[in-house]
């Protein structure tokens, strides 16, 4: 197998990191192989060519980011490697059941924390941590919710360390976004690169947006049989914009804005042209601070005067909930182990990075002391931004970072350097090793669901740790093969 | 009724929009085209001014900082992103209301407004030199006329293609009549054989803006009078871009929002509708002439603008209710009407996030 890729990339050397292609795994079966004799077979050229021809297709369907500045709007693609990155069998199993967990047990935090609050008086997790969160919303405070769910769509971000084991690095519970990359992405494997697809078989993407209306239709309060579900999105100005059309499509449900909803009565109507019509359950993409006027801010015009009346009255569903933010919160991300193991009993299946909470007087020591080998991260930041990597900065940054976190020790958690595993990755240079993460989207309504896969984020920076597309970052198409993946034989 | 689908009333009107501009662009095309053709030595300055008569858009232009002459008029219409009567200012337009109906839209459609919006966005002003122009001018008629067909192959036809075409041909009605309007504004040499001469060629060129020539030969006289193309324009009952056919379409729309769709909303712009069509059909052609052919294009142009406030009023949000139609009202109504209210629009640079924790990919 090895000579396999030292034929197709003889240059290609991932280091000390686990790569996702090159490294045996004995059920991957024979596809790494064939994944890299079909690329050399395209050749670097043709692979070019091909990618940019992607590429294009992304500008001109409109798969795209804005990024606002000043006076501009310059629309964006998350730029797209054409490599895949293979998830195995086993290893989706095992990814597949710690989502689950992790999201079961989110979720019964919240339904803690916003009834009896068990888990503080017993001590496990600090009561300031909770109750003095930003994120926390005392409008949640003995308010149950259907099917005890708070997280409906969560994503979370997971990555591999050097020995191949998989590690939690964040948990999005308000608002994640992504999905619709990965959904296009693979159309995009599909009509560009149909031959190196040939004969694999792979677990399919395609149902997302109708598990999604249908977890969606669970919620909607009383007993309709087809309840009005909406996608609420902040508008064309978002830049999210493109994956709510996405997703308002794949469900086949209207994408309204703020200004389509109106509250009568404690209940909620959008704004047709044969008059005002009931909504049920609403899909929202724009945060818990924008979504009533009455109650959060007063300033905001995203969202419906009214909405949150209606929906403590019963009359409409929210997702995710509001106040879901408590629990995904960096600073709680610390406490997920206990968490997990609080209301499951169980030992976390993929567990946490090793975190040091600065909060703590030992976790604050041990930051400070070593400064240069970790890596320091604001608790309410998200994006990569206000990480500082010990290894890699200069000492005015170091002495910089100290003074943040001496400022206010709470608002910071450090973590060790991960060396995230990389994959093959097409760079101006030929194919060589980038750093990747992954995140697996979870859908819950009555029970939870995981789109098998995820959105592959890789930094197509040489020697770049940081995925984010604000700062550099693509995306793969992420192969989670069937368990059968070879019976339709090479072609 | 046979459906029972949702279409959110600002859909609809993104529909109507988009609709709108994009007819706009054609025709702005067209009247681009047809004025290169008017132009003659000497005469250079008052052809292309005169477009900007015939679109009423004196102030804005002298607002824009622009000088009257040729070189100025096309850069206002075909480079000038800040004149929202120009070309790219309608793109731009009609591609913020196709982003808004993305859900509602082929895949194609969106495709090909996207990739048309870049195409417009790198004309620059070399391209308006020479024969380049109507190189541009074509290519804009192309972009449009390839919208059309994807749009008539792939828009699903449930009330929101009723809107979308309702948009076309109120639009064109419009634009048709200030194709007509263009010859008030040429200066003909003063009389004999010179004369007579530029007017046939001027009346050609209309025609061809029009996309009448060949049907006009084949049905006019031998020798054909002014009248006969005014006629034509006006009111052939055939010819896809005279008044009356677009008229004619819009109430046939309107009944069937009603009739299929059970919208009873639609009486009262069927009524405008009706009474439009009656102008345009009760009073002879030399009679028009006679009187003022600019003063009667005036007042179909102010109907066709009672026709979509009144579309606006019925289904669309955030128009003003009608108050009575008293000649000021008519005018303020009819000023409201020639572009898209904004009252809903998010506003750009405010709330632009989800705000907090973005959890977006950036």
């Amino acid at each position: 197998m090895n000579d396999i890729f030292s034929r197709a990339w003889p240059d290609y050397d991932s280091g000390r990191y686990f790569c996702e292609l090159t490294k045996p795994r004995r059920d991957a079966g024979p596809v790494p192989g064939w994944l890299a004799e079909r690329l050399s077979k395209i050749g670097l050229t043709a692979l070019r060519g091909r990618a940019a021809a992607a590429e294009t297709e992304l500008i001109d369907l409109g798969v795209t980011f804005t990024v606002y500045s000043d006076a501009t709007a310059i629309d964006r693609i998350l730029p797209f490697d054409c490599i895949p990155r293979i998830i195995t069998h086993g290893e989706w199993d095992l990814l597949e059941r710690a989502c689950i967990q992790r999201v079961t047990a989110l979720n019964l935090f919240l339904g803690d924390i916003y009834g009896k609050g068990k888990i503080i008086k017993d001590g496990i997790i600090p009561a300031e941590l909770v109750y003095g969160n930003a994120n926390y919303r005392p409008e949640m405070q003995d308010f149950p919710v259907p099917h005890g769910t708070y997280v409906h769509v969560c994503g979370i971000d997971i990555i591999r360390d050097e020995h191949g084991d998989f590690r939690v690095l964040e948990d999005n519970a308000r608002t994640p976004s992504g999905i619709s990359y990965v959904i296009e992405n693979r159309h995009l494997m599909l009509r560009t690169f149909p031959d190196l697809m040939a004969g694999i078989r792979l677990r399919p993407v395609d149902d997302y947006g109708r598990r999604l209306r249908a977890a969606m239709s669970e919620i909607a309060p009383g007993d309709l049989e087809d309840p009005q579900v909406v996608l609420l999105s902040p508008g064309i100005y978002n830049s999210a914009y493109f994956e709510h059309v996405f997703l308002a499509r794949e469900m086949g449900v209207p994408l309204v804005v703020g200004s389509d909803l109106v509250v009568e009565n404690e209940r909620v109507y959008m704004r047709t042209i044969t008059g005002l019509r009931p909504v049920h359950t609403i899909y929202r993409r724009l945060n818990d601070d924008f979504l009533d006027p009455d109650v959060f801010r007063p300033e905001s015009m995203l969202g419906v005067r009214g909405l949150i009346g209606a929906w403590k009255a019963g009359n409409v569903a929210i997702a995710n909930a509001v106040g879901t933010g408590v629990a995904d919160d960096k600073a709680v991300y610390a406490y997920m182990p206990r968490i997990i193991k609080y209301y499951l009993g169980e030992e976390p299946l993929i567990q946490n990075v090793q975190t040091n909470i600065c909060r703590e007087k030992e976790g604050l020591a041990y930051t400070l002391a070593n400064l240069d080998k970790l890596v320091t991260k604001p608790v309410g930041e998200s994006g990569g931004y206000g990480i500082t990597i010990g290894p890699r900065a200069s000492k005015e940054e170091l002495e910089a970072s100290r003074a943040a976190i001496l400022a206010d020790p709470a608002q910071w958690i450090s973590q060790p350097m991960i060396g995230l595993s990389v994959a093959p990755t097409l760079t101006e240079a030929g194919v060589g090793p980038r750093h990747l993460d992954l995140r697996p989207f979870i859908i819950t309504g009555k029970e939870s669901w995981v789109l098998p896969g995820g959105l592959t984020r890789v930094a197509l920076k040489h020697g770049s740790l940081i995925v984010n597309s604000s700062q550099g970052g693509g995306s793969k198409d992420t192969w989670v093969l069937a368990d059968d993946f070879a019976a339709g034989g090479p072609p | 009724m046979r459906f029972d689908t949702v279409l959110l009333s600002r859909d609809a009107e993104g529909l109507f929009w988009m609709a709108r501009y994009l007819e706009r662009v054609e025709n702005l095309a067209r009247l681009i085209d047809v004025t290169q053709s008017f132009e003659s030595p000497g005469y250079e300055t008052q052809a292309w001014f005169g477009l900007i008569q015939i679109n009423a858009d004196e102030k804005n232009f002298e607002a824009r900082g622009f000088s009257p002459d040729a070189l100025h008029v096309k850069r206002f219409y075909l480079l000038d992103k800040g004149n929202p009567t120009s070309i790219p200012a309608n793109i731009e337009d009609a591609r913020t209301n196709a982003r808004t109906l993305r859900p509602l839209m082929s895949t194609e459609m969106w495709r090909q407004i996207n990739v048309f919006h870049r195409f417009v966005g790198r004309i620059t002003a070399e391209d308006l030199e020479g024969d380049s122009l109507s190189r541009v001018c074509t290519a804009l008629k192309d972009g449009v006329q390839a919208h059309t067909g994807i749009t008539e192959g792939t828009l699903y036809r449930d009330q929101g293609w009723y809107f979308y075409h309702l948009g076309r041909v109120i639009e064109r009605a419009d634009q048709t009549t200030r194709m007509l309007d263009i010859k008030y504004t040429i200066i003909l040499p003063r009389d004999g054989e010179a004369k007579r001469v530029a007017e046939l060629t001027q009346w050609n060129a209309v025609l061809r803006a029009g996309a009448g020539y060949h049907a006009f030969k084949r049905h006019a006289r031998a020798v054909f009078s002014a009248e006969d193309v005014v006629d034509f324009l006006l009111r052939d009952p055939s010819s896809p871009r005279s008044v009356l056919l677009s008229v004619r379409r819009a109430e046939a729309y309107l009944e069937d929002l009603r009739r299929i769709y059970g919208l009873s909303r639609a009486n009262e712009p069927m009524e405008v509708a009706e009474y439009l069509r009656e102008i345009l059909t009760e009073r002879s052609t030399g009679h028009i002439l006679a009187t003022g052919l600019h003063e009667y294009l005036d007042v179909v142009q102010i109907h066709l603008q009672r026709l979509a406030a009144a579309i606006g009023r019925a289904f669309f949000r955030d128009w003003r209710p009608d108050d009575g139609v008293l000649p000021a009202d008519l005018l303020a109504d009819a000023a409201s009407s020639q572009s898209q209210s904004q009252g809903y629009a998010p506003l750009k640079n405010l709330d632009l996030g989800s705000g907090g924790k973005a959890e977006a990919l950036a």
